[in-house]
């Protein structure tokens, strides 16, 4: 029991002398973010935060022997693309990956493991091929990409004000991209239909099995 | 404004939530008493003894009432943008949703009539 | 942040995915490495967006949103049924279309 206490005090203690150091430095004119991160912008660290996170979950997609472990990876990828979508005064975009990608696409991924694949002996049904080769791939495209993307002097304009961009979207839609709209109606409805025949066929052939189960 | 002063009540609804949700755990595993006994550890499956593995394959039915989902999820992430201008845009953007809307529900039409929203096939 | 470092992030994510659908042999990590590549298509129209200042960039990504999850319904449909069929989920295995 009293060692609980003490680390109680310990923790409570140190909160207090970080609060106490953090208010004086404060009270002296200092701004918040420059106390805790020094030169580093808040911005640029929150960046460099949320691009981590997308890099280890995409590399943990890509190299993960549990396929469980991949869409999880997926998860914390798609979270962090979200996350710099907001950076990149998109607001409206990163719901929709919430939403879609996450809320749905990632949801649907999950069920069509559990679907399919005998989960006990999920190791042996997630084998890659070539490791070789698809590290000559990356050291191919990769490097290239990102000369490109840090060489090229992207012509400088000065980035606009950030803005709510729903009602913008929205003009968008019904007047340049008109066609385009209607267009994804369309692929629902093709969407709809091909994967209810798909799965359906599989409902029927399903149902004995399940009443033997 | 940048993205951080405009997102900062977020940013404090994060930390809240996550300052809290670590006291509780953190004052859960400090302060309370841990007993571990075999009957606590087993899963619990209303009350009876559990069956079989929890990793099991699951039916397809399920998967169908996902794949709806995703679908007009997307339809509703469509209309959102279009709703917040609707008096802006008058007839002529009415009738565009309007077109968009019946695609879907002839889509609809179709699976209802195939049977896939029905849920107690066995 | 400069548009530079959104793009150089989104070529690292489609590096990863193009590695992760040529190396893994599991239909369903294929798919989601597929994934990961349009989303890296997404950030990068959207730091163009950003730069350009006008809104067609966010509207072709949100187009591409919808795609992805049309093809993710009627693809994972796909990959269920072959499941079914063939009980392997190895693209080497289920490389040709009739049995």
């Amino acid at each position: 029991m009293p060692r609980k206490i003490v680390i109680w005090v310990v923790l409570a203690a140190l909160v207090v002398t970080f609060v106490g150091v953090l208010g004086a430095r404060m009270a002296e004119g200092a701004v918040l973010p420059e106390i805790i991160l020094g030169p580093l912008g808040l911005t640029d660290a929150l960046f460099y935060l949320f691009a981590a996170m997308t890099f280890a979950g995409a590399a943990t997609v890509a190299l993960s022997k549990n396929i469980l472990h991949s869409a999880l990876g997926l998860l914390a990828a798609l979270m962090g693309t979200g996350s710099l979508y907001v950076f990149l005064s998109a607001d409206f975009l990163a719901v929709t990956q919430l939403l879609v990608y996450i809320g749905g696409v990632l949801v649907l991924i999950l069920f069509a493991v559990m679907l399919t694949n005998r989960i006990t002996e999920v190791k042996i049904s997630n084998a890659s091929l070539g490791l070789v080769g698809g590290g000559a791939l990356l050291v191919a495209t990769v490097p290239v990409l990102v000369f490109v993307a840090i060489a090229t002097p992207w012509a400088t304009i000065v980035p606009a004000e950030l803005a709510p961009t729903t009602r913008e979207i929205g003009n968008a839609f019904l007047t340049r991209w008109l066609l385009p709209f209607e267009l994804a109606s369309l692929v629902l409805l093709a969407t709809l239909i091909g994967a209810v025949v798909i799965a359906r066929k599989e409902l029927k052939q399903d149902e004995p099995d399940t009443s033997v189960s | 404004m940048t993205p951080l002063q405009t997102y900062f009540p977020l940013a404090i609804a994060f930390i809240v939530a996550g300052a809290l949700a670590a006291l509780l755990v953190g004052a859960a595993a400090l302060l309370g008493p841990r007993r571990p006994s075999a009957v606590k550890a087993a899963p619990f499956e209303c009350g009876s003894d559990p069956i079989g593995s929890a990793r099991e394959r699951f039916g397809v039915k399920f998967y169908m009432v996902a794949l709806l989902f995703i679908v007009f999820d997307v339809e509703a992430v469509f209309v959102y943008p279009w709703a917040v201008l609707l008096r802006d845009l008058g007839w002529s953007g009415y009738i565009a949703m309007a077109f968009f809307a019946f695609t879907l529900v002839i889509g609809l039409a179709y699976v209802w009539k195939k049977g896939a929203l029905e849920m107690e096939t066995d | 942040m400069d548009a530079n470092q959104y793009i150089a992030l989104a070529a690292f994510l489609f590096g990863i995915g193009l590695v992760g659908v040529v190396v893994k042999r599991n239909m369903l990590v294929v798919f989601m490495c597929i994934e990961l590549m349009l989303n890296a298509a997404n950030l990068t129209f959207l730091a163009f967006a950003r730069r350009a200042g006008n809104m067609n960039g966010h509207a072709i990504a949100f187009f591409v949103i919808a795609v992805a999850a049309a093809e993710a319904a009627v693809g994972l449909a796909i990959v269920i049924a072959v499941f079914r069929t063939r009980g392997t989920l190895n693209v080497d295995e289920v490389a040709s279309l009739r049995n």
